[in-house]
């Protein structure tokens, strides 16, 4: 009955490596909670929870491979009333484990649930998790958000304000008493792009783990290891060394793999127009004089919405070509390429993304790149595209004629946004402007549709008003 | 906001997108985008933080391409001193 599955990431994952709980034994969860991280082949994945209960039993442990659909965990649904009873003090909740080494952990990750929480605001997923990632006790942070929720940037504020390496004489004791040491897949990430060797730090995240604030404040490069005795290379987590490398090529293959079946089996067609951003961008000018800072538009938000309100219009180019027919998508899931620092992609979704209003998709937008360069989508991220945008204008191209991904029949690019002559009521002018693309798939549409297509974007963004 | 205190503040913003951001030794026309190759999503995130750094609020139109136009800015306190 209250099964935590592995989820299906993507329709060609087959299983995936069991990385963190967000969560333990004893803890609420509401549907929707980020309980979970996964890695698959494209990224780790914060994997949310599909019912509200209580967590009864984790199954998994880290670097466990888990088919699609094996359990992970086991939840109490929240509806029996008796389960909230034989919970006594919260301090007591992990009893007995059957396995000693995760008993420990447990015990010293969880240095008693703080018993004020009914009172405090609600913490949102990301914040919990963003916490758990810097190693710092919500408690301890004063809240700026609504009825004085902690925030994500209070949370920044408090790591920052955490100067350096705070190192708590307990801690790295009892962490040494654990056969290995605990470190957040984001802290080894990170270790592995600066080339910090991981042994040696000295974690002050919950439980003695080792976070990225550690690993910032660790000597860089492979330099001369740290003052006190290293565990012996044994003790570190077997899978952790080489997943890097690997996951470089596997992103590498799967692009290959997709790409290769797009090019054999996709017929394209490219069209291309010219629009004339001048209304758009001075609306945008106007609307960040008004919002806040962090709100603020950047164009590819509007390109975003025009893209996927057109698509709504459009939905011949909406969805996907299976079994030799065109199935049309009942919403906008609208697919971003975003390119990654340490080199490959990824293609999460912005779901019903023509719902949105611009500043919505401007938010949209953020959290999702931050999400994916962090390393950590989610799985409602993963969920597959109707339409996919490539928007390359800050690489400085002109246009991108891009290939479409299997299985769906279009791909939206946008150039540079770019001041250019362009001819105005008989007149030449200075404009600011963009070559917007279409990629067709030839079987599912014909050029009119495509045209179309362009046509109603070109429209929207000179009326950016009414987006 | 000393000019010192302005380098580290723009040295700490950009640490949150580019993990080994590193200012030291660089010339004060680098062009921040070109050099730690920013998107203008990067670039809004910098300019929040910078923003929340500094106390006030930074406009979309100031020029901010380079390390001395940002560190000018904030050690001065206002975009446009009078």
């Amino acid at each position: 009955m209250g099964d935590f599955v592995m989820p299906s990431l993507g329709a060609d994952m087959v299983e995936g490596t069991f990385l963190e709980w967000l969560v333990s034994p004893g803890d609420r969860v509401k549907r929707g909670d980020v309980i979970a991280v996964v890695e698959t082949p494209k990224s780790a994945v914060e994997v949310e929870c599909f019912e509200d209960g209580t967590v009864a039993e984790l199954l998994a442990h880290e670097g466990d491979v888990v088919p699609v659909g094996g359990v992970l965990a086991r939840l109490e649904p929240a509806a029996a009333p008796a389960a909230a009873a034989p919970r006594p003090a919260p301090a007591a909740a992990p009893a007995p484990e059957p396995a000693p080494a995760s008993a420990l952990e447990t015990a010293a990750a969880r240095p008693a649930p703080a018993p004020a929480a009914a009172h405090q605001p609600p913490v949102s997923p990301v914040v919990r998790h963003r916490a758990h990632e810097l190693g710092i006790d919500l408690a301890t942070v004063t809240g700026t958000g609504r009825h004085g929720a902690v925030t994500r940037a209070d949370l920044e504020h408090a790591a920052s304000a955490r100067s350096a390496p705070v190192r708590t004489p307990g801690v790295p004791a009892q962490a040494r008493t654990t056969a290995r040491q605990r470190i957040s897949p984001y802290a080894r990430r990170l270790a592995a792009e600066l080339g910090t060797e991981l042994h040696g730090i000295q974690g002050t995240g919950a439980g003695g783990a080792v976070t990225a604030a550690d690993v910032r404040s660790a000597p860089a490069g492979p330099g001369p290891s740290a003052p006190p005795a290293p565990p012996p290379p044994a003790a570190r987590p077997a899978a952790a060394a080489t997943p890097r490398r690997a996951d470089a090529d596997t992103m590498r293959q799967s692009i290959a793999a997709l790409m290769t079946v797009s090019n054999r089996e996709i017929p394209h067609y490219y069209l291309t127009a010219t629009v004339d951003l001048t209304a758009a961008l001075e609306w945008m000018r106007a609307r960040n004089r008004e919002l806040p800072v962090e709100q603020r538009l950047v164009p590819s938000a509007l390109l975003l919405v025009a893209a996927a309100r057109s698509a709504r219009e459009l939905p011949e180019l909406n969805g996907h070509w299976v079994d030799d027919a065109f199935r049309p998508s009942a919403t906008v899931d609208l697919g971003l390429i975003l390119s990654l620092r340490r080199g490959g992609l990824l293609v999460p979704a912005i779901p019903r993304a023509d719902t949105l209003s611009v500043v919505e998709m401007m938010a949209a937008m953020r959290e999702l790149t931050t999400r994916a360069r962090a390393g950590r989508l989610r799985g409602s991220d993963l969920a597959s595209p109707s339409i996919t945008v490539s928007n390359l204008g800050d690489q400085g191209v002109e246009s991108v004629l891009g290939v479409i991904y299997p299985p769906q029949v279009a791909l939206v690019g946008f150039g540079a946004v770019s001041e250019r002559p362009w001819a105005v009521d008989g007149l030449l002018g200075v404009r600011p402007l963009v070559t917007a693309t279409l990629s067709g798939d030839h079987r599912a549409t014909d050029g009119a549709v495509g045209a179309r297509f362009l046509k109603h974007l070109d429209r929207l963004l000179q009326r950016p008003e009414e987006l | 906001m000393t000019p010192d205190q302005a380098r580290d503040l723009l040295e700490q913003s950009l640490r949150v997108i580019v993990p080994d951001a590193d200012l030291t030794g660089l010339p004060g026309d680098t062009d921040l985008r070109d050099r730690f190759e920013l998107d203008s999503l990067d670039f809004v995130e910098i300019v929040e933080r910078l923003s929340q750094g500094a106390g006030f609020r930074i406009e979309e139109d100031e020029d901010l391409r380079t390390i001395d136009a940002i560190v000018g800015l904030l050690s001065h306190g206002t975009p446009h001193p009078v």
